[in-house]
C-alpha cells in the first residue's frame, strides 16, 4: 500500500518536533545522572581501593555505570513519551499508522549498538591486560604479571570447610589465619584439597576458584591503606559454604614481618611433618584418615620460591 | 508446494489395509496417569532389585556407602515402566508385529479425563502442559520463599544448613529444567498448528512423550527433598556432586528425562514448522513465536544432548566409581564444568527467547501497529541462538581454566547485546504512534521491557572480566538473571495465559483482578530484585545461609518483598482457577481484535484445527493498514496455484 507524499511529509515532521524534545530531555537527565555516578556514587563504590586490582574494578565498575545510564534512560524516557503520547482512548480505540521499518533509525541502532559494544569489550580486554588479572584467578601459568621484582607468595588451601594460608618464603609454614604488608605485591596460588572453593578477598578485589589438583594463581598490589578484608568462600561447596569465611589484615611492612618471623619460629615444630611445599597437594586416603599428608605426593609439584 | 488440501489429510482412519497387507488393531489399551503410576512403580522395584542384583558386591557398596547402581537403575527401569503404562509402546510394537494401529475415533469436545491421558491431540497436550508447567512454577517458587524465610536473619536458622542447600538446590534446578518448556510447552504446542495453518503436529507421538516426560522429571526431582537433597545446587560442579547422596542421582535422573523432553518437543517442532506450513505462508510472513520456537528448538537440539553426556559422565563416576570428573585420578573437574555450561549458557536462551518471541508476538495487538522491522526481529533471535554457543566459559572467569581466552569470551558475550537490543529496537519502533490499549495482557508485556532492561545492562557488568572479579558468584549475578528469566520470560507467559485463555477455554479472565495481581507482581518483583544487586555489590556470595549483619536489613526487606510477591502470583493463579472454574466469563471469539490466524479460527477450535488447509495471504501483523480481509482463506477454492502465490506480502 503506498504511502502519499502528504502522509510521508507529515510523518517526518512529526518524528522531528517530538524527537527533538525525547533527545533533550534525554540529554539532560543524561548529564546529571553520569555527573552523579562519576563524582558523587563513583568515590564510594565498591569494592573500595585497598589494592590495585581493587581499584581497577571499581573503576571498571564505574564506566560501565556511566555508559550504562544514558542507555537505562533512553529507555525510559522514550518509554515513558509514549505511554503518554500514543494510547488508546475511550472514544478512539482505532489503529496506529501502518509503520513497518524505518532504514535510517535501524541504521543508527546497528551501529551505534555495535559501537558501544566493541567499545567495552575492547576497554575490558585493555584492563584486564593492563592491570594483570586485575585479581583473578589466571591458571597456572598466567601470561598477564605483575613486574615487580619482590612478591610476596601466599598460597590459599582450600578444603570443606576452611581456609588455610602457607608461606613459602617463610620455610613453608602454614597458618590459619592472614596478614598481608602494605605496598607489596602479591602472589596468590589457589588450590583446593578437595572440592571447587572460591577464595574471595572482597576488600583486596581478588577472586580465584580453588580447584583440586590445579594451581590458580591472583595477582594485586597492596596500597598504604590498613584494615581489614574479608575473605569468603565464593563457590558452592557443601551445606557448611556459608560458614567459610574469615578475616585478615593489611598491615604494615614491619608489623607483618615481625607477626611473619613470630609465627615461623612458633610453628616449626608442625612445619617439618607437612609435605613440601607444592602448588596442588592430593591427599592420600591413607596418610590424612587422622594422620599426617605424605612425604611423597606423586600429583604434587613441588615448587621452591 | 506439496500439501494435500483435501479435508482428510493427516487425520482419520486409513484405507486400503487389506490391499497392503495389513490387519488393523485397536490400540491395546488406553495409558493415563493411573496406569503410568502402576508401571512406574513395578518398573522401579525390578530397577532396584537388578541393581542390588548387579552392585551389592561392589567394595564401596560393602563398605557401607549406598548403592547408587540400584537407584540410577531403579529410577531409569521406573520411567521405562512409566512409559509402558502410558501404552506409548502399544503403536511401535503393534507396528512391529504387522499390525495397522487405528486410534479410536475422537469425541468432538475435549473432556477432562482427556487432559490425564496419553493423548496426541496437541490442544490436549498444550493444556497439559499450561497446568503442568504452573505446578512446577508453584512449587519451585514456594521453595524461593523457603530461602528467602531463612535469609530473614544472618544468626537465627529457621533450616539446619542441609536443608537449606537442599531447597537452594531444589528451587534453582526444578527452576531451570522446567521452565525451558514453559513456552514451547502450553504455546507452541496449542499455538503453532494454528499459526501456520496446519491440522496437526508433526509427530504427535512424540508431543505426547514429550510432556509425559516432564511428570516422571519433576517428580523424581521432588523426591529428592526425602533423600537428603542435593548440596550442589543446579550447576552439579564434580566432585562436590560426586560426593553426593542418593538425591544427586535424583538431579541426574531427573535433568536427563527434562533434556528428553526438551529433545522429543524441539524435534518436533523443527518438523512442524518446516514441513507444515499452510500454502502461502512463506518465511517472510510467519509470526514471530513461530520464528522463536523454531530458533529456540534448533538450539535444545545442539544443547541438550551435550547436557545428558554430561550427567552421564557424572552418573557412571557415582554409580561404579569411574573417575571422569575427579581430579588426582586422571579425571578432571574442569571437564563437567564445561559440559555443564557449553549446554547451561544457550539454556539460559532457551528460557529467554521463547519469552522474546511471545512478547513482540502479541505487542502489536495492543499497540494496534504492526511489528516494526520485523525481520530485524528475527535476526534478534538467531543472532542470540547461534552466539548462545559460544559464550559458555564467561561462567568461568574465575575458574583458572583457560584464562587467556577471556578476551575472547568477553567479546563474544558482549556482542550477544546487539542481537539482544533488536528486541528494544522493535518494541521502540512498535510502540510509536500507536494506540496503545492498556489491557492486562500489556501491562505485562510492558514490564517485561522494564524488567529486562535491568537484567540486560547488568549482563554487561558480568560479561566484563574486571567488574566480573567483582560481582561473580554474589548475589548480583543471582538478581541479573532473575531478571531476565523470571522478569522476562515469567512476565510474557502471565502475559501470554491472559491473552490465550479466550482461545484455549473461551472464558475471559477477571479485568480487575488481572490489574490488581499484575500491580503487586511489579512493584514486588521489582522491590524483592532491585536490592539483590546492591546486596551482591556489597559482598554478599550466593547460597550462603550466614551473611554480614550489616545486610540484614537490606535482606529483611527483600524477603518481606518476596512475600508479597508470591501473594501477587497467588492472586493471579486464583483468577485463572476461579475464572476457569466458577465464573465462566464468555470471552466471545476475538476479544483483543487480534489478525492473527489462531484467532481466525477462534473458539472453540475444532478437533482438527481446520476444514480445509487455509491459504495464507499476509502476514498477521497488518494494524493501521485499513485493510481487514482476514489474513488467510479457510476455504480455498479454484486454483490453487494461484491463489497461493497471490495476495501482498
Amino acid at each position: 500500500m503506498a504511502m502519499t507524499q502528504e502522509e510521508r511529509n507529515e510523518r517526518r515532521e512529526y518524528a522531528k518536533k517530538a524527537g527533538w524534545k525525547i533527545f533533550a530531555i534525554w540529554l539532560v537527565l543524561s548529564i546529571i545522572a553520569v555527573a552523579l555516578i562519576l563524582y558523587v556514587w563513583g568515590p564510594h563504590m565498591p569494592p573500595g581501593d585497598m589494592t590495585t586490582s581493587a581499584a581497577s574494578q571499581q573503576f571498571d565498575f564505574k564506566v560501565l555505570t556511566a555508559m550504562v545510564a544514558p542507555v537505562l534512560l533512553m529507555v525510559w524516557v522514550y518509554g515513558g513519551w509514549s505511554l503518554i503520547n500514543f494510547h488508546a482512548t475511550k472514544t478512539d480505540r482505532g489503529d496506529g499508522i501502518p509503520l513497518r521499518g524505518n532504514r535510517k533509525v535501524q541504521g543508527l541502532w546497528y551501529v551505534g549498538s555495535a559501537v558501544l559494544v566493541l567499545f567495552l569489550a575492547g576497554f575490558g580486554t585493555y584492563e584486564l591486560i593492563n592491570g594483570n588479572g586485575v585479581g583473578t584467578g589466571e591458571g597456572p601459568s598466567p601470561i598477564w604479571k605483575p613486574t615487580a621484582k619482590h612478591m610476596l607468595v601466599v598460597q590459599v588451601i582450600a578444603q570443606q570447610w576452611r581456609f588455610t594460608y602457607r608461606w613459602p618464603q617463610f620455610g613453608g609454614m602454614e597458618t590459619t589465619s592472614i596478614n598481608l604488608p602494605a605496598n607489596t605485591t602479591v602472589q596468590f596460588d589457589v588450590t583446593s584439597l578437595d572440592v571447587i572453593h572460591d577464595f574471595w578477598a572482597y576488600q583486596l578485589g581478588v577472586k580465584a576458584d580453588a580447584n583440586p589438583d590445579v594451581n590458580n594463581v591472583a595477582y594485586t598490589t597492596t596500597s598504604s591503606q590498613l584494615g581489614r578484608f574479608t575473605v569468603r568462600c565464593d563457590e558452592l561447596c557443601g551445606i557448611w559454604h556459608g560458614a567459610m569465611y574469615n578475616y585478615g589484615h593489611v598491615v604494615s611492612k614491619s608489623a607483618f614481618y615481625s607477626w611473619a618471623s613470630n609465627m615461623e619460629t612458633k610453628n616449626a615444630s608442625v612445619t617439618k611433618l607437612l609435605p613440601p611445599f607444592a602448588t596442588t597437594y592430593t591427599p592420600s586416603y591413607s596418610g590424612a584418615g587422622g594422620g599426617y599428608y605424605p612425604s611423597y605426593d606423586p600429583n604434587g609439584h613441588a615448587v621452591t620460591y | 508446494m506439496a500439501i494435500d488440501m483435501t479435508p482428510a489429510a493427516g487425520v482419520g482412519a486409513p484405507t486400503d489395509l487389506e490391499a497392503r497387507g495389513l490387519k488393523a488393531a485397536k490400540p491395546w489399551f488406553t495409558g493415563n496417569l493411573l496406569t503410568a503410576l502402576i508401571g512406574g512403580a513395578i518398573g522401579y522395584a525390578f530397577g532396584h532389585w537388578l541393581g542390588n542384583a548387579i552392585a551389592s558386591n561392589y567394595s564401596v557398596v560393602a563398605s557401607g556407602a549406598q548403592n547408587e547402581v540400584a537407584i540410577y537403575l531403579s529410577l531409569i527401569i521406573g520411567c521405562v515402566g512409566w512409559f509402558v503404562g502410558l501404552g506409548t509402546f502399544n503403536y511401535p510394537i503393534q507396528k512391529l508385529l504387522g499390525l495397522e494401529p487405528i486410534d479410536p475415533p475422537k469425541s468432538e469436545k475435549r473432556t477432562f479425563l482427556e487432559h490425564f491421558s496419553y493423548s496426541t491431540d496437541h490442544k490436549v497436550v498444550g493444556v497439559q502442559y499450561l497446568f503442568g508447567m504452573l505446578l512446577y512454577f508453584l512449587v519451585a517458587g514456594l521453595l524461593a520463599l523457603g530461602i528467602r524465610t531463612e535469609l530473614l536473619s544472618p544468626v537465627n536458622h529457621i533450616w539446619a544448613p542441609d536443608t537449606y542447600i537442599e531447597i537452594v538446590g531444589e528451587h534453582g534446578t526444578m527452576m531451570m529444567m522446567m521452565m525451558t518448556s514453559v513456552i514451547m510447552g502450553p504455546f507452541g504446542n496449542y499455538l503453532i498448528p494454528l499459526m501456520i495453518g496446519s491440522k496437526k503436529m508433526a509427530f504427535p507421538r512424540l508431543e505426547a512423550a514429550s510432556f509425559w516426560f516432564t511428570v516422571p522429571s519433576f517428580l523424581i526431582l521432588l523426591s529428592a527433598l526425602w533423600q537428603g537433597g542435593f548440596q550442589s545446587g543446579w550447576t552439579g560442579y564434580a566432585p562436590l556432586s560426586i560426593q553426593g547422596g542418593p538425591g544427586q542421582s535424583d538431579y541426574d535422573v531427573a535433568f536427563a528425562l527434562m533434556g528428553f523432553s526438551m529433545i522429543c518437543a524441539s524435534i518436533n517442532m523443527v518438523a512442524t514448522i518446516i514441513n507444515y506450513r499452510a500454502p502461502g505462508l512463506r518465511w517472510s510472513r510467519m509470526p514471530i513465536l513461530a520464528w522463536g520456537m523454531i530458533t529456540v528448538a534448533f538450539t535444545m537440539l545442539l544443547s541438550v544432548p551435550v547436557l545428558i553426556d554430561g550427567l552421564y559422565v557424572m552418573s557412571l563416576d557415582r554409580g561404579v566409581r569411574t573417575a571422569m570428573l575427579y581430579a588426582g585420578h586422571g579425571g578432571s573437574s574442569f571437564l563437567w564444568e564445561n559440559l555443564f555450561w557449553f549446554f547451561g549458557h544457550p539454556e539460559v536462551y532457551l528460557l529467554a527467547l521463547p519469552g522474546f518471541a511471545l512478547t513482540v508476538e502479541l505487542l502489536p495487538v495492543f499497540a494496534r501497529k504492526p511489528v516494526f522491522a520485523l525481520k530485524t526481529s528475527t535476526a534478534g533471535l538467531i543472532g542470540v541462538a547461534v552466539l548462545s554457543f559460544f559464550v559458555w566459559q564467561h561462567h568461568l572467569f574465575m575458574s583458572g581454566m583457560n584464562p587467556d581466552m577471556r578476551p575472547l569470551f568477553m567479546l563474544t558475550t558482549e556482542l550477544i547485546s546487539i542481537p539482544t537490543g533488536f528486541l528494544y529496537l522493535v518494541a521502540m519502533g512498535t510502540v510509536w504512534r500507536g494506540k496503545i490499549r492498556f489491557e492486562v495482557p500489556m501491562l505485562f508485556l510492558l514490564a517485561v521491557f522494564w524488567n529486562f532492561l535491568w537484567g540486560g545492562v547488568t549482563g554487561v557488568y558480568n560479561s566484563d572480566v574486571p567488574v566480573d572479579a567483582l560481582v561473580h558468584g554474589s548475589f548480583f549475578v543471582m538478581a541479573h538473571f532473575h531478571f531476565t528469566i523470571m522478569g522476562q520470560l515469567m512476565f510474557a507467559v502471565f502475559a501470554g495465559v491472559y491473552y490465550y485463555t479466550p482461545l484455549i477455554f473461551g472464558i475471559r479472565l477477571n479485568d480487575k483482578l488481572g490489574k490488581i495481581s499484575f500491580w503487586i507482581i511489579f512493584v514486588a518483583f521489582n522491590s524483592t530484585f532491585l536490592p539483590l544487586f546492591m546486596i551482591g555489590l556489597l559482598g554478599q556470595p550466593r547460597r550462603v545461609f550466614e551473611y554480614a549483619v550489616r545486610l540484614q536489613h537490606l535482606n529483611q526487606w527483600v524477603s518481606i518483598s518476596a512475600y508479597v510477591l508470591g501473594f501477587g502470583i497467588l492472586l493471579y493463579v486464583i483468577n485463572l482457577i476461579w475464572s476457569l472454574a466458577v465464573t465462566r466469563t464468555p470471552a466471545g471469539p476475538n476479544p483483543w481484535e487480534s489478525r492473527g490466524l489462531e484467532w481466525q479460527v477462534g473458539y472453540p477450535v475444532p478437533r482438527d484445527n481446520f476444514i480445509k488447509i487455509p491459504v495464507v495471504h499476509r502476514d498477521p501483523y497488518g494494524y493501521g493498514t485499513g485493510d481487514d480481509t482476514p489474513v488467510a482463506d479457510l476455504n480455498p477454492v479454484g486454483d490453487k496455484a494461484a491463489v497461493v502465490t497471490g495476495g501482498d506480502a
